[in-house]
């Protein structure tokens, strides 16, 4: 909402040297947004009245040019005159006009000097509005109304020049902050000046009615009224300073017609709309649309209608969509000498409702979405056929439409102290119904039984959001200043620190960042393609995937179900940036469709849902569990002084899942599989006991190329919440004797997973055994076609005693024979 | 030392002479410190300890003397090899250290060699702010709450006083899921985490709610569609905006410095009443010490607690939320939003792993 400051002072009475800063300072301290404050005066140097005093038509030009004689000052006896060429041609002689003198510099930079032109010389320049700054007439100069300033009187006063324009952001709940009327409202209360309502108006007692209106959906209409006004010239032009205050306010100047119902708006907040009398057939009624009616709007377009929708219909149906656009039909034209304005109030939710259905937010709209004093309506109609008869030469008609009963904010009852109680500050006493009472409430104090001192507001009719004591708190608080309210720190209860989960995510985030992974926070859209290009099958639970409705790219409106794709677009950023050797990570939540997904439930907000409720709610929402996830590419160990570098492998993102699950304290069972994206014969698939937890590998040489991505990228992905949490962890019994060590080295068919086999000679190792690593993989001729060597280093101890090398022995020869047992493992020659 | 009535043979105890044990010492002290290396020390050694050496040469004589003469005379003779044998010992320790010292110079090498066998891994700066301002308030008592970040619209909007059909909501440029009127969002801000909180907790609660929230805003050097909130809420008997200033001020001082402080200006939040805008004073500021909007609080609206089956009779709370982008944005002088988003592993770099 833009505003000039001059608009506002109007109704307030302030002291002469108020700033549109302490304006602007007053409006935040109370909780209006200021956005931006913008001083007019951008002109500069000799601006004056002038009184055109000869025009001397010239016509040897291709436009007609005006050479004028202009009188900028001096006495009327001894007028001091410049002499001045003027293209326009919507003034006579005697007109005073707006003259800026050699030396003036208007905005834009543009310095005014006497010249040759028109072949005469020009000392000077007639303005139009729009030269000032103050206004978008190009056509005509400023015709200044007769008698409003003599000859060489200073102009940037009188054309408001002086004047600022104060934009706001109003909040949803401050719909009577959409006017000059609310706005000096709060500026005298926050000032503590006195105010004069622009609605304090007399509105003429009148015995019938305009034209027959029937409210057919009272939920619809709580008021409307129409009052006419005839004979009104369609060709009046809306004067300046209307036009100006308009322009201002960042609306367009149309006709006189819409401009008064535009300029009583932004003065009163109700919107208004002219109908062309004579062209409304018949009685009117208000009503909901019936599913498939149509209307040609204002702008052209014709819209279906919705049952839901609140039009104004005449003999030939739907003439108008209700607060939201009139209909093209019923317009005010070039013709239109008979006016009809209606004030209405339209239930603030169906106004929403349409504007968001067609998609056309108004001036009109934003202000019934919100709310409009219903008690306005008879006042702006008034006023604005006023304005309409004096300045289009009409006549207003006898009578009124008024119907439909507006219903009144019901009182609010609180104890006298609940602002302070809720502020934590002892207000003077008579504070809150002082400042109930400033913001228009009508105040009644009382005491209850139990001797506590209430106070009951009745709210102002402007102020349908005041419906709880919590509402009246804030007045009353905002008012004061929340600068006095003062800084106390509670004292929590001890809490319990972070949760486990929470614990967990740091461990593993600083574990992969310690082991050179870089963390990155990719957004969780991706596309049907990239699912493609990763290979998965139709049946592959990360199909089953989530889309919003207006993402901001429509081919990536699909919710990552893995959080692959954004960490492989990240690598491909890194890529396409010059670097080469990458390892990311990262940590989120991905979402995991059902297959049939329940409905969400309908779930009041008066009351705590039940138990049953919050159930359904929740199961309404498909899984979304923590994933980990981690990809490669380049090299992992640099070259250097120190020696060879490495590539990154199908191992590394491997030893990855393996870091994740040190940091969280748990131990993978790894096994081969084959799932995509990854290599058929480089995946590895993760357990933590019969639970899959996740995979890892180098992935797919197809998926490398459908993606663009650097040869040989690795990956891993694990689901956090699917790795159990840990207990605390047993203490291990820990032995001071010394310990044998034996290698041995076990020859099996190549397929025989390392993992398993360790396990198998771990197990059969028996108690002593304390630790088999498995040191060196071979495989060539000396061990035989299929066939490979896996040499592990053992070591054992007993608990209680030095091991003898006997005891030690047969341990080992225990292990072998297990060894040779699963596996039909033989002892390397 | 020999008296007159001397019956042995002067001539076979020269080798006791003061003179002769003088010149031995000296002839050690000569001798030793010739020798260049330890090797060379070694070898002088016999001749100046070793049996034949003057001094044991001297010692052997001792039995020749008269008896009385005896005692002094081994006096002499130990006084001798006990100072030849000092001024070994200091000449071998001497040797040893430089020989020490020449093998550890020629073992130096260069310490300014770099390392970047494995090139650093380092922890997104968010995740580093989302820790500290956890731990910040971990330390004042409050606990971490988290919640889903695709939400139903109950949680996101109904239960916090957003009217179906109010203003406000569409406000929130929200992410709907489909199909149209599927009732799911994907959340607006932490605000759901608070009725979560709300129903799953026994009062009094004391939560902040870190997470990530979803707007539909084109990215650009200012603005990002995906971003995060920090949600605070606390609620108990007897809370005051005093209680919601002063716990601003504490984040405030621990996030800025103790210098910092925090300014209220009423406003307009569905699910707080009374709202307030919240300004920082953050004496880093670009261009000089001065307030910065920071965030959004109030105390919590009274339907809300009773949408979450909480008394407002009885309790009542204070809530606050800020954007952590934007607060690493003025925190740390990030200048374009993007930076924050792209993952170039040469600005998370810049961060480090984080304490």
């Amino acid at each position: 909402m833009r505003i000039p400051v001059s608009w506002l002072a109007e109704h307030l009475e302030l002291a002469e040297d108020t700033s549109a800063e302490t304006l602007a300072e007053a409006f935040v301290r109370i909780g209006l947004e200021v956005e931006e404050v913008t001083h007019l005066s951008t002109v500069r140097g000799p601006l004056v009245v002038g009184r055109v005093a000869e025009i001397e038509e010239l016509t040897e030009f291709k436009k007609p040019i005006r050479y004028c004689r202009v009188e900028v000052g001096g006495t009327p006896d001894a007028p001091d005159s410049r002499n001045i060429i003027c293209g326009a041609t919507n003034f006579s002689e005697g007109a005073l006009v707006v003259v800026a003198l050699p030396g003036t510099v208007l905005p834009g930079e543009f310095e005014i000097t006497a010249r040759k032109t028109y072949g005469r010389r020009s000392e000077g320049m007639i303005c139009s509005t729009k030269e000032l700054g103050v206004g978008e007439d190009h056509d005509g100069i400023l015709v200044l109304p007769p008698g409003s300033a003599d000859p060489g009187t200073d102009a940037t006063g009188v054309v408001g020049l002086d004047d600022a324009v104060i934009e706001l952001a109003i909040t949803p709940d401050r719909g009577y902050c959409f006017s000059v009327r609310g706005l000096a409202r709060e500026l005298s209360n926050a000032l503590d000046v006195p105010y004069r309502d622009p609605a304090a108006r007399s509105v003429p007692v009148e015995e019938r009615s305009s034209r027959t209106v029937e409210i057919r959906d009272a939920s619809a209409c709580s008021r409307f009224v129409f009052r006419r006004v005839s004979g009104v010239d369609p060709t009046a032009p809306t004067p300046w300073w209307m036009r100006r205050r308009l322009a201002l306010a960042g609306i367009r100047s149309l006709s006189l017609a819409v401009d008064v119902t535009n300029y009583v708006m932004l003065e009163l907040g109700q919107p208004l709309h002219a109908w062309d009398a004579a062209k409304l057939a018949g009685d009117v009624v208000v009503r909901r649309a019936t599913a498939g009616e149509k209307l040609t709007t204002l702008d052209g377009v014709e819209r279906v209608l919705d049952p839901d929708d609140v039009v104004i219909c005449d003999d030939s149906g739907p003439v108008s969509l209700a607060g939201v656009m009139g209909g093209a039909t019923t317009e005010i034209g070039a013709d239109s000498h008979d006016v009809l304005l209606e004030a209405a109030n339209w239930d603030p939710a169906s106004i929403a409702r349409a504007i968001r259905r067609h998609k056309l937010p108004s001036e009109a709209g934003k202000r019934f979405e919100r709310g409009v004093d219903p008690a306005v309506a008879p006042v702006a109609t008034e006023r604005a056929a006023q304005l309409l008869a004096r300045f289009g030469d009409g006549t207003i008609e006898a009578g009124r439409t008024d119907v439909g009963e507006p219903s009144a904010p019901a009182p609010v009852t609180m104890p006298l102290a609940l602002p302070d109680k809720v502020a934590g500050v002892h207000y003077e006493r008579g504070v809150t119904a002082r400042r109930l009472n400033q913001i228009g409430c009508g105040i009644e104090v009382s005491t209850s039984d139990s001797g506590v001192g209430l106070v009951t507001a009745t709210p102002p009719s402007w102020r349908p959001d005041l419906t709880q004591p919590a509402d009246l708190v804030e007045e009353v608080l905002r008012l004061e200043g929340y600068h006095t309210i003062p800084s106390v720190l509670p004292s929590a209860p001890g809490g319990r620190g972070l949760e486990e989960t929470q614990l967990r995510r740091r461990a593993v985030s600083r574990a992969l960042a310690h082991d050179g992974y870089v963390e990155v926070l990719p957004f969780p859209f991706t596309g049907q393609d990239t699912l493609d290009k990763l290979g998965l099958a139709d049946d592959d639970p990360r199909r089953r995937t989530l889309s919003v409705l207006n993402g901001l790219e429509t081919e990536r409106s699909v919710l990552a179900s893995t959080l692959l794709p954004g960490l492989l677009e990240t690598l491909q950023r890194n890529v396409a940036r010059g670097q080469r050797d990458l390892a990311l990570f990262h940590l989120g939540q991905v979402v995991l469709a059902e297959e049939e997904p329940p409905e969400v439930p309908e779930v009041g907000v008066t009351e705590r849902p039940s138990d049953e409720q919050i159930a359904a709610l929740h199961a309404a929402l498909p899984a979304q569990p923590t994933h980990v996830a981690a990809v490669l590419a380049g090299r992992r160990e640099q070259p250097g002084w120190w020696g060879k570098g490495r590539d990154a492998s199908w191992a590394d993102a491997i030893q990855a899942a393996r870091t994740v699950a040190e940091a969280a304290g748990v131990e993978l069972t790894i096994a081969a599989d084959d799932l995509a994206p990854w290599h058929p014969g480089r995946c590895a698939r993760f357990q933590v006991g019969e639970t899959v937890v996740g995979y890892a590998g180098e992935l797919h040489p197809k998926v490398v190329e459908a993606l663009g991505l650097p040869k040989r990228t690795c990956a891993m992905e694990l689901d956090l919440d699917a790795v159990p949490l840990t207990d605390e962890r047993p203490a291990p019994q820990v032995s001071a004797y010394p310990p044998v060590l034996l290698d041995v080295a076990l020859v099996v068919d190549e397929s025989v997973p390392a993992s398993d086999l360790a396990e198998v000679v771990r197990s059969g190792g028996g108690a002593l055994l304390e630790d088999v690593r498995l040191f060196d993989v071979y495989a060539g001729e000396r061990v035989g076609a299929g066939k490979k060597s896996l040499a592990f280093a053992l070591r054992l101890r007993a608990p209680d005693r030095t091991l003898t090398q006997d005891e030690a022995i047969e341990a080992r020869d225990a292990a072998i024979d297990a060894a040779k047992k699963h596996f039909d493992a033989t002892l390397r020659a | 030392m020999s008296g007159a009535n001397d019956p042995y043979d002067p001539k076979e105890v020269v080798a006791l002479a003061p003179e002769t044990l003088e010149r031995a010492v000296d002839d050690a002290r000569k001798a030793f410190a010739a020798a260049a290396d330890l090797e060379e020390l070694t070898a002088a050694k016999p001749a100046h300890l070793g049996e034949r050496s003057p001094v044991l040469t001297a010692r052997r004589e001792i039995g020749a003397l008269p008896p009385k003469a005896r005692a002094e005379a081994g006096k002499r003779v130990n006084e001798t090899r006990e100072a030849i044998q000092s001024d070994f010992d200091q000449r071998r320790a001497a040797l040893q250290a430089e020989r020490d010292e020449r093998v550890l110079r020629e073992e130096a090498v260069d310490v300014t060699l770099p390392w970047e066998r494995v090139p650093a891994g380092a922890r997104h700066p968010m995740t580093q702010l989302i820790e500290r301002i956890s731990d910040t308030f971990v330390g004042m008592g409050w606990e971490v709450a988290e919640g889903p970040e695709l939400e139903t619209e109950w949680f996101n909007f109904d239960a916090l006083n957003f009217g179906k059909d109010h203003p406000a909501r569409t406000m929130q440029d929200t992410f709907h899921v489909a199909p149209e009127g599927s009732g799911l969002v994907l959340r607006t801000h932490t605000s759901p985490v608070q009725v979560r909180s709300l129903l799953e907790r026994e009062l009094p609660v004391y939560v902040v709610c870190p997470g990530r929230t979803f707007r539909t805003d084109e990215l650009d050097s200012t603005h990002t569609p995906v971003f995060h909130q920090v949600e605070g809420l606390a609620v108990d008997k007897g809370l005051t905006m005093a209680h919601l200033k002063g716990t601003l001020d504490a984040f405030a001082r621990a996030m800025f410095g103790e210098d910092s402080t925090t300014r209220l200006r009423p406003s307009f939040f569905p699910f707080t009443e009374p709202s307030a805008e919240l300004d920082v004073w953050f004496p880093e500021k670009k261009g000089g010490a001065g307030w910065v909007e920071w965030g959004g609080c109030g105390m919590v609206n009274p339907n809300v607690l009773r949408a979450c089956g909480v008394d407002p009779e009885v309790h009542s709370g204070f809530a606050f939320g800020m954007g952590l982008e934007r607060t690493l944005q003025f925190r740390n002088g990030i200048p374009d939003m993007r930076d924050m988003v792209e993952g170039d592993v040469r600005f998370t770099r810049a961060f480090g792993i984080g304490a």
